[in-house]
């Protein structure tokens, strides 16, 4: 059995331990704005913090995750809008939207490690969350808004 | 036209189907079809004291209901359409709830696809609000006893200036829903002054729930008890089960059992492909029960396709002459003159679509009814696959609109929402089909893989004189004859029938291809491989001759004209040439513009940066772009920047459009960098984003600045026109910057280091 935290709340888990934490998540827990986007971490779609670090939920098995404090996009924004979320909105990112769980959560990432990112370093913190609709540069202009905040 | 009846008396309805109902643009006439009530849901708008038309309702309260009935996938249109509802109703946006339309005929046309959601219903959206604030303004007048003509509409609320009374919507919804519904003759449209939201815009109803992982998409639906699946199709199209393990998936914890679906019988069109289908209790075991499915498979005659082999045959034939699509003056007797000749064979690959949110559909079937949930672009193409496949009315199907993880094209073809019913039949109980990005890469509706040829006479300041070009490529008629091999005229259309030039002698060919794969519709189609054949040779005959690339463009497209392509049976995106003209002057001015706005000739480069133009005209938009490149010693590519000018005509939502355009570009550079889906022994070689790549926030454009031209045209495409100019402009900065002509497309096939 396996004891973690999902979004402040405590959980025990049974199943089996190699399943990816993206589908306890998603399919057990419920908590779907967690995106599935290629299963093999090359897209960033399923972009959760585990003790506070950006990790891609669909190759973090649940044997990796006994004992972690896990958020995800739902406690984000819980007590009122993320200063990210707040400059997503500012600067009307979103187009689909699908990636965006996971380009805020990675972002938010970024933040707490490079708290005033330059345009290489956002390349560099970014880059593996891919967007299909294109909102790179929107992306880049809210990290920099968000920079001005703590976060 | 026909009569109108007022919706809110239901009792009167009852039992009507036909030719009723509001009637509104020339070729989207919406259809009342309640004939069973528990057949169709019912929506707020429906149900409203105030229901004039399917699209609005107005409750006593004074809440307004708009139907949004295009579906979703990132381009605003479920907010911008009920925006232009709702200003001509002059309702505040604030008291305004959009509610998603299942798939139903009776909102006319519901494919959102071919960039022309706002250009057909942007009238219709129009009518609806304006019809609705004619019968609260009656209503109001009847009540205080004066002439209509002497109220207006402020926010919400009808008021009579000389006796500054004031009557609130909610307040006048049950008068007004006695009134008869008005014609559209008699109707009074707001002047565009007077407008709050046309053109202003909005930002998109969803932008919250989409940044706070609220938002629901297909891939999030659910039902209790469903059950989740994953299929297993035939690796190579066409193919079929010999045999599979039955038993050993179920050794994987959370199987419950595995499902054989029916090959499909061609034509293709939106059937389910087949395969073995494992059913769990989870995603992730289902795909794990897959591994172990161990099929053997016959399959078929495609098995001898391979990619190399076919892009070898589609320049042999676009070598040879063939099917003639327009002709003017006499090209043969022109070559013949002994000017100086240039030919150019040009190549573009099959490509995917991998929107980031994979196939996935949820359908019930229950007393032979089924109800769907799917990110789909086409409801009523899912209920009518659904029928089909199971054998019931197209009236018993239910198909949900969930938003969508991107579309792109892909998600306007039903095949994974059929698969969902076909299992929830089989095994009566709800099923979510999930596909993995595996599936998505491999069993895609590819955009055709295409090879062009032309060739030109030049005179002596290398403007042509006689043009030829070819284009050969599998058809998407294909899917529906398997004997097609033509491309038909709407794809033709997709900048090939339409070259702009001003050449006295002019002939335009297509040539034939046999499809091995299911070929599909992906954002602006054929304008991708034929804009990038037209502009990159366009460029090329420029530095042949020696001249400025922009200057020579403005050339070759010639003065303010309007081009006459009725006897070539040029589609013009289904809309008419009198609404819809080609114009060469508004060509012209895009390009003019973005020559200004990028500094063309005027701005001192850094080492490795070249500067190309390109400019295109697709769903009815007129687009040129300039692109600036750096080229790295070690031949990497970067974009620093990009000007796109467009002129769209009538613009709702500015903000959005100059999105899709940003958005576009990055479209483009996906497919110019990385974009190859090959085939090998019939079976697709990509599999996920490694080895089909698409552009990162490393390598995508750093800044697009899009420019839009005020217009008071009517309003055309801008979800997909500017992923075609983009292309090429991109390739001939690369020319300019290193000298290397892309001929072929993705740019990994081009060595573009310094000294390779």
């Amino acid at each position: 059995m396996i004891q973690l935290k999902v979004n402040g709340v405590d959980r025990s888990f049974g199943g089996n331990q190699n399943m990816p934490l993206l589908w306890y998540l998603r399919d057990v827990l419920g908590l779907t704005g967690t995106k599935f986007g290629c299963g093999v971490a090359l897209c960033g779609a399923c972009t959760v913090h585990r003790n506070g670090e950006a990790v891609r939920a669909c190759v973090t098995p649940m044997s990796s995750v006994s004992g972690a404090d896990i958020t995800t996009i739902e406690a984000v924004g819980e007590k009122g809008l993320h200063p990210v979320q707040a400059a997503w909105i500012q600067h009307n990112v979103p187009q689909c939207g699908y990636c965006q769980s996971g380009q805020i959560m990675q972002a938010i990432a970024l933040l707490r490690a490079t708290p005033k990112p330059t345009d290489e370093e956002i390349d560099e913190g970014m880059a593996g969350n891919i967007c299909r609709c294109g909102t790179y540069q929107r992306i880049r202009a809210a990290i920099k808004t968000a920079a001005k905040e703590p976060v | 036209m026909s009569a109108i009846y007022n919706l809110s008396r239901r009792g009167f309805l009852k039992g009507i189907v036909g030719s009723g109902a509001f009637v509104l643009g020339a070729h989207y006439v919406p259809r009342i079809l309640w004939a069973d009530e528990t057949v169709l849901n019912r929506t707020e708008a429906d149900l409203a004291t105030l229901h004039p038309n399917v699209f609005v309702g107005i409750d006593s309260d004074g809440t307004v209901h708009i139907v949004a009935h295009r579906s979703e996938m990132g381009t605003v249109i479920r907010t911008s359409l009920p925006m232009v509802v709702a200003d001509e109703l002059d309702a505040d946006w604030k008291r305004v709830k959009v509610e998603q339309a299942i798939g139903d005929s009776r909102y006319g046309d519901q494919n959102t696809d071919g960039s022309h959601s706002i250009r057909s219903f942007y009238d219709t959206m129009r009518v609806a609000g304006a019809t609705a604030r004619f019968m609260l303004i009656q209503a109001a007048a009847q009540q205080w006893g004066v002439s209509p003509a002497d109220c207006k509409t402020d926010l919400h609320a009808v008021v009579h200036p000389a006796s500054k009374r004031r009557l609130g919507y909610g307040e006048l919804a049950s008068a007004a829903s006695k009134l008869p519904v008005p014609k559209k003759e008699d109707l009074q449209f707001k002047h565009k002054d007077a407008w709050r939201y046309i053109g202003k815009g909005m930002d998109s109803l969803d932008l919250t729930d989409l940044c706070t992982g609220k938002a629901v998409y297909g891939m999030d639906a659910k039902l209790d008890g469903m059950v989740y699946a994953s299929i297993e199709h035939p690796p190579v199209f066409g193919g079929k089960v010999k045999s599979y393990d039955e038993k050993a998936p179920l050794q994987v914890a959370g199987v419950q059992k595995t499902v054989p679906i029916d090959p499909f019988k061609p034509p293709c069109a939106f059937q389910p492909l087949g395969g073995i289908a494992v059913i769990a209790d989870n995603t992730w075991s289902a795909f794990q029960g897959r591994k172990k499915l161990n099929i053997a498979w016959e399959n078929g005659p495609n098995e001898t396709y391979n990619s190399a082999a076919y892009e070898k045959e589609l320049h042999e034939t676009a070598r040879q002459p063939c099917k003639v699509i327009r002709s003017e003056g006499d090209v043969d007797s022109t070559f013949a003159k002994g000017e100086p000749v240039f030919e150019g064979d040009y190549y573009v690959p099959l490509l995917a679509h991998a929107s980031m949110e994979p196939m996935v559909a949820l359908a019930e079937f229950k007393d032979g009814k089924v109800r769907a949930w799917a990110p789909t672009q086409n409801p009523q193409a899912a209920q009518a696959i659904i029928s089909q496949e199971l054998g019931i009315p197209k009236e018993n199907v239910i198909c949900h609109v969930t938003l969508l993880g991107g579309g792109f094209g892909r998600k306007s073809k039903p095949d994974y929402v059929a698969e969902a019913a076909v299992l929830s039949k089989k095994l009566a109980k709800p099923v979510k089909v999930v596909w993995s990005r595996e599936d998505d890469i491999k069993f895609d509706y590819y955009n055709a893989v295409a090879a062009m040829y032309l060739k030109a006479s030049l005179d002596a300041k290398g403007k042509p004189t006689a043009w030829l070009q070819r284009s050969v490529f599998p058809p998407i008629p294909s899917i529906y004859d398997v004997n097609a091999v033509y491309g038909d005229p709407g794809h033709l259309a997709q900048g090939w029938t339409d070259m702009p030039y001003d050449i006295p002698n002019l002939r335009i060919e297509n040539g034939p291809a046999k499809a091995h794969v299911r070929i599909g519709w992906l954002r602006s189609v054929a304008n991708i491989y034929h804009a990038f054949a037209v502009q990159t040779f366009t460029d090329e005959l420029a530095h042949r001759a020696g001249r400025d690339p922009a200057e020579y463009l403005l050339d070759v497209i010639g003065p303010p004209r309007t081009i006459d392509l009725k006897s070539t049976g040029y589609p013009n995106y289904g809309a008419s040439f009198e609404t819809y003209p080609w114009e060469t002057g508004r060509l012209r001015r895009v390009t003019e513009l973005v020559i200004e706005k990028s500094g063309w000739g005027k701005r001192k480069l850094g080492k490795g940066h070249g500067l190309g133009i390109a400019a295109h005209r697709s769903f009815l938009t007129y687009v040129a772009a300039v692109v600036e490149v750096e080229v790295t010693d070690d031949g990497d590519v970067k974009i620093p920047r990009v000007e796109m000018v467009v002129d769209a005509g009538l613009v709702v939502n500015p903000e959005i459009t100059r999105a899709q355009f940003e958005g576009a570009a990055v479209f483009g550079t996906s497919v110019a960098r990385s974009g190859e889906i090959t085939a090998k022994d019939g079976a697709i070689v990509q599999s996920n984003f490694n080895d089909y790549p698409v552009a990162r926030i490393d390598e995508a454009p750093y800044q697009t600045n899009v420019h839009i031209i005020d217009s008071d045209a009517p309003p055309a495409g801008v979800g997909e026109p500017g992923v075609p100019p983009f292309i090429p402009a991109l390739c001939n900065a690369i020319f300019a910057a290193t000298g290397k002509r892309i001929r072929q497309l993705p740019l990994t096939r081009t060595n573009l280091a310094r000294a390779g």
